[in-house]
């Protein structure tokens, strides 16, 4: 189960993603809101082709852990939704499959942010 | 006219003295290395919660692997340690998931002084809200897409 060759794999892969959204920031000046949704909608165009369960099979974490993954999930939810529940599938499919990681970072930044306070600016 | 676009060129020249100079390469390898941990930590995550809970399925336990990434980075970006590593590791701490939260979390944060309704809760998705906005159309047309193809 821990394989190690995988976890380099995932290591590779996952920097190599990052060096990318990097290359973007140095070569454009992107502001990280356009980064997210660059790498967001490539996810999205990746499972259109249906190219991205091979890259998942490939390296895991890599490829699903970066913003690309949630745009993948996204697409595929709307995809699968259609296959189960006709048309309506399309509208409640993608924001199901993302439905624990919104929910997930709402909840945490609404606590979190009662809990501690701003540390940026002073 | 003229004026203006000679206001843009002093401007422009001003704005290149002042943005800090950095050099491309060594923030090549950090956001290498950082993002690479990042998503290292999350395949490591999922073996850990397959390795403790046996009928927890692949698929499940990658949701959960996103999830606790995700309340990691909100925690991290609450007591300031993950502003400190987007400055070291510019995209590397913004691609993967952390960074999504962080987008989430670091908002609410900033805007909790303009009080909890018109402040923390109106201001949450003032940086990640095109991500969930452009995120749900595309996801549509990608399934009108699997419809025509």
């Amino acid at each position: 189960m821990f394989d190690a060759i995988l976890y380099l794999k995932v290591f590779l892969v996952g920097g190599f993603v990052c060096m990318l959204g990097q290359v973007l920031i140095i070569t454009t000046k992107m502001t990280s809101a356009r980064i997210l949704v660059t790498f967001l909608t490539l996810g999205v165009i990746l499972e259109i082709f249906n190219v991205f369960e091979p890259i998942k099979e490939f390296c895991a974490s890599g490829i699903t852990v970066p913003i690309i993954g949630f745009g993948y999930s996204l697409a595929r939810g709307a995809i699968q939704g259609y296959e189960t529940f006709g048309a309506l599938g399309i509208f409640t499919g993608g924001l199901q499959a993302v439905a624990a990681g919104i929910a997930a970072a709402v909840v945490s930044a609404f606590i979190v942010s009662l809990i501690f306070k701003s540390k940026t600016k002073r | 006219m003229m004026l203006d676009t000679e206001r843009n060129k002093h401007y422009n020249e001003y704005l290149q003295n002042k943005i800090p100079k950095t050099k491309p390469w060594p923030t090549l390898f950090h956001a290498f290395w950082v993002g690479g941990t990042i998503c290292l930590l999350g395949e490591i995550i999922k073996d850990l919660l397959m390795f403790w809970f046996n009928d927890m399925t692949v698929d499940e336990a990658g949701v959960w692997e996103l999830v606790i990434l995700i309340v990691l980075a909100s925690l991290l970006t609450g007591i300031g340690v993950y502003d400190k590593l987007g400055a070291y590791a510019g995209a590397g701490s913004i691609v993967p998931i952390t960074g999504f939260s962080n987008s989430i979390t670091s908002p609410a944060l900033e805007f909790r002084r303009e009080g909890i309704i018109f402040g923390l809760c109106a201001k949450m998705f003032v940086i990640s809200g095109p991500v969930i906005v452009l995120g749900i159309v595309a996801s549509i047309i990608a399934g009108i897409i699997h419809i025509i193809i």
